[in-house]
């Protein structure tokens, strides 16, 4: 355990911005957080979570994939990657963290995404533990600890100081870069503030939600239920649960004719939206009810029944506070789940 | 005031006025209510909710809910009879198969005021007289209902209902010097690269959920163009480039002279864009070229868009500050 007195925290940005970028989370011109380059004057926001996840670093909304130029009948086929960058995202909460992992569920197995593989090995994540949670905060339902957060490098605020742990060897070389600034620190001041961060959560109004009734093999028993179509009445159709969610990890893959050539690039899509599942033949998915299941069922099972179990939300609470309707996870688990009537 | 739309809604159900009864169901802060059919006096009893955060303009609902038939009941703000008109004058919803019940609004809280002033962790709010009584998992804070009343509701153009059928509360009047248009000079008094980069600065938080569109009262085309891959606009890429932040430009165009300035797209937007502003810009030209017209006030009148006069402005007449 490193201890960091708040006094040296520009030092130490400063120290880890001297060899990568570094990302942390910034107040914008609405007071909302979000993710920015630090340079000298940078201050760090004091927000709970960011507007947007953390995912971006990793899975950008939108990404040139490569280029086609056409000669005649030749066509050349052009690769438009560059040498990644080192880079560092501090700040990152456990629920974001927990969402890195479902990501490499996705896109770290056969066939492998090389463009995310190749940001994930140039990112390291120094993640921040909650010292404050807010009511739409539910990662303790999944088994994600707010006050122990993955990540390469682990921080807690305590009363003696920023506590530093590296969890991996990249945490382990990212604080070497900073061991000048750094003293041993005292276990016991991040157990305080770990005890704190739990007694909270224990009274956070959701921690008590329970998945009973979803999961992994309940497909059967979900699908045709008919409080569907109340729970989806209302929605609007729109992106805003899909683009703030830290794990939703659908995309679309377009061409651009550039008039001389083609770029294909790919962008986030929604299961939300009407062109979502448009295929030759037509969609599959026709009415706002069943993109609205999809969705849903993603999360609470279908994705579970791929990954021995694990859920495909970590409680971040974003489509909580951003729906422009208030309908939200939560309200499908409790309208849906066994133990939530 | 709750208590009452309760009751009413009750009564209506069981006298055959309507069979279903569109309003805002409850959440579970309090502030995170979603708009909802009830069909039951059950149901109303249960779950129906009308209170300081009841914000969504429930208009746009009706469009869907005529096509499934039957008669509706909807309750109504002031601002609201004026997007409910407008769907009227044009054809997107029958007013015989409506039940309006129009209902008194003082303005409405938006919850991320309370958030930004730092109380967070909330789990009850309560109205007492003047204030919030917000309840949190950190304490019970107070907060002026003036403090907590959203961007939209500071500049209110009107608190009488255009439309209803009955009223519950008191219909108010036009708010003469709304100051709605206060923002829109400030802007027009800017040179074109301030403005450009004001707009630039806003728009390229954009993340193209297209929230802003989907609940317009004015965007109720049965296929958005920039949703049909027949269309060559069709586009989903965010990308913080002017072109991108055309789809917000092409869109007020779109609904110029036919947004009511209900404020809903800036409400949901998820990254706080000011897009009425682009809407409130129109107005105010339409205003000055044509003549005081306000959308949403009688639904048998002729937009000024839509007709012809031989009197009409020039483009050229039209001005702008060029640089």
């Amino acid at each position: 355990m490193k201890r960091l007195s708040f006094a040296r925290l520009n030092e130490f940005f400063a120290a880890i911005a001297a060899s990568n970028a570094l990302y942390l989370p910034v107040d914008n011109s609405k007071g909302k957080a979000e993710y920015k380059k630090w340079q000298e004057g940078t201050e760090m926001s004091r927000q709970l979570n960011t507007l947007r996840s953390a995912k971006d670093f990793f899975f950008p909304q939108t990404e040139n994939l490569m280029e086609f130029k056409m000669d005649g009948k030749s066509v050349e086929v052009i690769d438009t990657r560059r040498e990644a960058e080192d880079f560092v995202i501090f700040g990152v909460r456990a629920c974001d963290a927990a969402s890195f992992k479902i990501l490499d569920s996705v896109y770290l197995v056969d066939p492998v995404d090389s463009y995310y593989k190749t940001r994930r090995e140039h990112g390291v994540v120094v993640t921040l533990a909650c010292a404050r949670p807010a009511e739409t905060c539910f990662c303790k339902v999944f088994g994600i600890d707010a006050a122990d957060p993955a990540g390469d490098v682990t921080a807690w605020e305590t009363d003696e100081g920023l506590m530093l742990r590296a969890n991996t060897e990249k945490g382990e070389k990212l604080l070497s870069l900073t061991a000048a600034l750094l003293e041993e620190g005292d276990e016991r001041a991040v157990e305080a503030a770990q005890e704190k961060t739990r007694e909270i959560i224990e009274k956070l109004p959701l921690s008590s939600l329970s998945t009973e009734g979803l999961g992994a093999g309940k497909t059967a028993e979900l699908f045709d239920r008919p409080e569907w179509k109340a729970l989806s009445e209302a929605c609007l159709g729109c992106g805003t649960c899909t683009f703030v969610c830290p794990t939703c990890q659908c995309y679309d893959v377009r061409d651009f004719d550039t008039g001389n050539g083609i770029k294909r690039f790919r962008c986030w899509d929604s299961c939300m939206y009407s062109d979502f599942t448009l295929m030759a033949h037509g969609n599959s998915r026709n009415s706002q009810v069943e993109r609205f299941r999809q969705r849903f069922m993603h999360k609470l099972v279908y994705y579970p029944d791929r990954s021995g179990g694990t859920f495909g939300c970590v409680g971040c609470g974003r489509c909580l506070s951003r729906c422009p309707i208030s309908m939200n996870i939560v309200k499908v688990m409790k309208t849906l789940g066994g133990k939530n009537k | 005031m709750q208590e009452l739309m309760k009751k009413r809604a009750i009564e209506l159900l069981a006298d055959g006025t309507c069979d279903r009864v569109l309003g805002w169901e409850k959440g579970d802060f309090a502030y995170d209510q979603t708009p909802a059919l009830f069909h039951t006096a059950e149901e109303l009893r249960a779950s129906f909710v009308y209170n300081g955060f009841s914000a969504a303009n429930l208009s746009k609902y009706l469009v869907k809910e005529c096509r499934a038939g039957g008669k509706i009941a909807v309750f109504l703000k002031p601002c609201d009879t004026y997007s409910f008109n407008q769907l009227l004058a044009e054809h997107r919803i029958k007013r015989e198969m409506i039940y309006v019940i129009g209902v008194a609004c003082d303005g409405k809280a938006d919850v991320e005021k309370l958030k930004d002033a730092g109380i967070d962790g909330i789990t009850d709010i309560r109205e007492e007289g003047e204030c919030y009584v917000v309840s949190t998992i950190y304490g019970d804070k107070t907060v002026k209902k003036a403090e907590a009343l959203a961007e939209r509701c500071l500049n209110c153009k009107s608190r009488k209902h255009m439309a209803y059928d009955e009223l519950i509360g008191e219909s108010g009047e036009v708010v003469p010097n709304s100051g709605r248009f206060d923002m829109v000079e400030q802007l027009e008094a800017m040179t074109p690269d301030e403005r450009y980069e004001f707009w630039r600065g806003e728009l390229s938080r954009c993340i193209r959920c297209n929230a802003c569109r989907n609940v317009c009262p004015a965007c109720t085309c049965e296929q958005c163009i920039f949703d049909n891959p027949k269309s060559g606009v069709a586009q989903k890429a965010a990308v913080n480039s002017f072109e991108e932040n055309m789809f917000h430009i092409i869109r007020a165009f779109h609904v110029a002279g036919r947004c009511t300035d209900c404020g809903e797209c800036s409400r949901v937007c998820p990254e706080h864009i000011p897009l009425h502003l682009l809407n409130r810009k129109f107005i105010k030209d339409v205003n000055s070229f044509y003549g005081e017209y306000q959308a949403g006030e009688d639904p048998a009148a002729r937009p000024p868009l839509g007709r012809y006069e031989k009197n009409d402005i020039e483009p050229g007449e039209a001005g702008g500050n060029r640089a």
